[in-house]
């Protein structure tokens, strides 16, 4: 069975492949002729295939009780953004502001801990240097699961059982390996140049760090909170166990709560899925590049 | 003495950078560190949240979880969950980045891989919740589905029927993976310099020659960390259960970490959820020791 290729003129932009790709050979135009057709139904299919039951949901929120019921593949016919008002009062904007809290501190706390850790471990020698890095980097092996029990006794002890403050301090230290990992190799690609005339000038290791070593990882710094964001928000396992009041509850475990306490208002349910969605959807799609940045970067070593 | 990096980096007195790294360690050896350490000896305990005594029982948690029926249900779930993920999550995400990477132009594969990364981002809770609609047999999109191309004899309660359950679970994991995975292997599959599918093409190779001789053997390496992932994943999956079936019904769809957190919590015996938790470790530990050794012994093979 042979194959003929034929050369399509397929034409992008130059400015546009020059700027995306800048080792763009002629090749590329031999293989980014159109695909089979079988291959674009596929795609979309599976487009589809995600997109809709997301689609669903915002769109079901917005029904009646009544309409869910009888017509569940017809689009509302009014739409009933009371539903998500409603949504928003049983505790969903309580469910919000405690997730905002949580996220943003844990952010915080991650970024400049994880900053410092990384400057001392990418630019100074010490003999402790390579243990202290297996240490922080060896966390990574150690899951949450398997620390669970043990952390409900000495958060009980630490009078930190039952609040935000837990949440925020267990998000920070498990994912301080990843976060100073990421950092550091970052920090290790960057030039001495510029720390080098400040060392001349007679800076400080601190100056140091926060006028020269924190601008130039803004990119890392920006990719890292990114993950923290997503991690943070969707947080389940600590957020379940150890928070009891309904008032301090973060979205994904109060979502849970709602479910018993909505037995069948199903829309409004609904609606509270989708205000809890709907905020990393849009953070994913404005921050991709850096996030997925951020992924590559951690996942190519 | 001329001032360089060098000098800086070895002349400051070392309480400089530990300074620095003090708080980070003092949070991973204090919150990671020694909980996993004290979960080793806390399961040679058995005592409650109640009780101030805890009675020595030495090996005696992991005897009983031998016997336990529903630990081997766990694990068989756990398994389970392993075996469908590596086939859809690994392998199927591998193809998708094959084809978003070789068959488009940029601006469409965005696109696609947006899209297709969406259900990550999401919370397990609003996934678990949005599917147990799907799967409702009532008014799920699923049955009505199925009844209306003609196949009400498939209609179920998937997440109420013993014989189901755990596979609409692994289902929906699916769905919310694959996305992530697939991005992995277009990260991966970016790095293959383009001359060599030039050299193939010019050579008369069709698109699954190229796939097969050329794309997945130079993703090896992202397919074995996908694949550690995918794993350790399968092994420690939590949420997608608790937020479903909580392992019901009859502990049918129970997984090693949703029983280690009844036992703890509903049934109050800890010292045996803390042996749940020390199988879970050795697994995970497991898993990430293959990865060092594979790593290491598999080096990157050089770009010809």
């Amino acid at each position: 069975m042979t194959t003929t290729i034929t050369r399509t003129p397929k034409r992008v932009s130059k400015a546009r492949a020059d700027r995306r790709e800048p080792e763009r050979s002629s090749g590329r135009r031999l293989l980014t002729r159109a695909p089979s057709w079988g291959v674009y139904i596929m795609l979309w299919a599976f487009v589809l295939l995600i997109v809709y039951p997301l689609f669903w949901m915002v769109a079901a929120s917005l029904k009646t009780n009544a309409e869910m019921f009888s017509q569940a593949w017809a689009l509302p016919r009014y739409l009933q953004w009371g539903n998500w008002a409603q949504a928003w009062q049983l505790g969903v904007g309580q469910y919000v502001l405690n997730s905002v809290i949580v996220t943003v501190s844990s952010i915080i706390g991650v970024i400049v801990l994880g900053a410092w850790a990384a400057y001392a471990l990418a630019r100074f020698r010490y003999p402790l240097r390579t243990p202290l890095l297996y240490l922080i980097i060896g966390g990574l092996m150690l899951s949450p699961q398997v620390a669970l029990i043990p952390l409900f006794r000495l958060l009980s002890t630490l009078q930190l059982y039952n609040t935000l403050g837990a949440l925020i301090v267990l998000d920070i230290a498990f994912r301080l390996p990843f976060t100073v990992f990421l950092m550091r190799a970052y920090m290790l690609g960057l030039p001495y140049d510029l720390e080098e005339a400040a060392y001349i000038d007679g800076a400080s290791h601190w100056q140091v760090f926060w006028h020269i070593i924190v601008p130039l990882s803004r990119p890392i710094m920006l990719s890292a909170a990114l993950l923290q964001a997503f991690f943070s928000w969707n947080e389940f396992l600590f957020a379940l166990t150890f928070i009891q009041d309904s008032a301090l509850k973060t979205l994904p475990v109060g979502l849970l709560d709602m479910q018993s306490r909505l037995l069948t208002n199903w829309p409004v349910l609904l609606a509270g899925l989708s205000i809890a969605a709907l905020p990393m959807i849009a953070l994913f799609i404005v921050g991709q590049r850096w996030f997925v940045r951020g992924l590559a970067e951690g996942m190519g070593k | 003495m001329q001032i360089t990096m060098q000098n800086i980096m070895q002349k400051r007195p070392t309480l400089v950078p530990l300074m620095y790294l003090l708080p980070a360690v003092l949070l991973v050896v204090a919150f990671v560190y020694y909980p996993v350490v004290n979960n080793l000896w806390l399961s040679l305990f058995r005592w409650s949240a109640f009780s101030p005594q805890d009675i020595w029982v030495g090996l005696g948690n992991y005897r009983a979880l031998l016997k336990d029926p529903v630990f081997w249900t766990a694990l068989r779930d756990n398994v389970a969950y392993v075996v469908v993920s590596l086939v859809f999550q690994v392998g199927g995400a591998l193809v998708l980045a094959a084809i978003l990477e070789e068959a488009f132009v940029r601006r469409f594969r965005v696109f696609f891989r947006t899209v297709y990364f969406l259900p990550t981002v999401i919370s397990m809770t609003v996934v678990g919740l949005l599917f147990t609609f799907l799967y409702d047999p009532q008014m799920g999109l699923i049955d009505q589905l199925l009844t209306l191309t003609g196949h009400a004899s498939w209609v179920r309660a998937w997440l109420g029927d013993e014989r189901t359950a755990i596979w609409a679970i692994i289902a929906m994991s699916q769905w919310q993976s694959i996305g992530y995975i697939a991005l992995l292997f277009v990260v991966a599959m970016q790095r293959i310099p383009r001359e060599l599918y030039e050299a193939a093409a010019m050579d008369g190779a069709n698109r699954i020659r190229i796939f097969f001789r050329i794309t997945i053997p130079l993703v090896r390496e992202m397919t074995l960390l996908a694949s550690i992932i995918t794993i350790s994943g399968a092994f420690m999956v939590f949420n997608e259960v608790m937020v479903t079936t909580q392992g019901g019904p009859n502990n049918a769809s129970q997984v090693l970490a949703t029983w280690m957190y009844q036992s703890a919590f509903m049934n109050d015996q800890m010292g045996y959820a803390s042996a749940i938790a020390t199988i879970i470790f050795l697994i995970s530990f497991g898993i990430a020791v293959v990865q060092l050794w594979v790593g290491r012994s598999g080096q990157t093979v050089g770009t010809a």
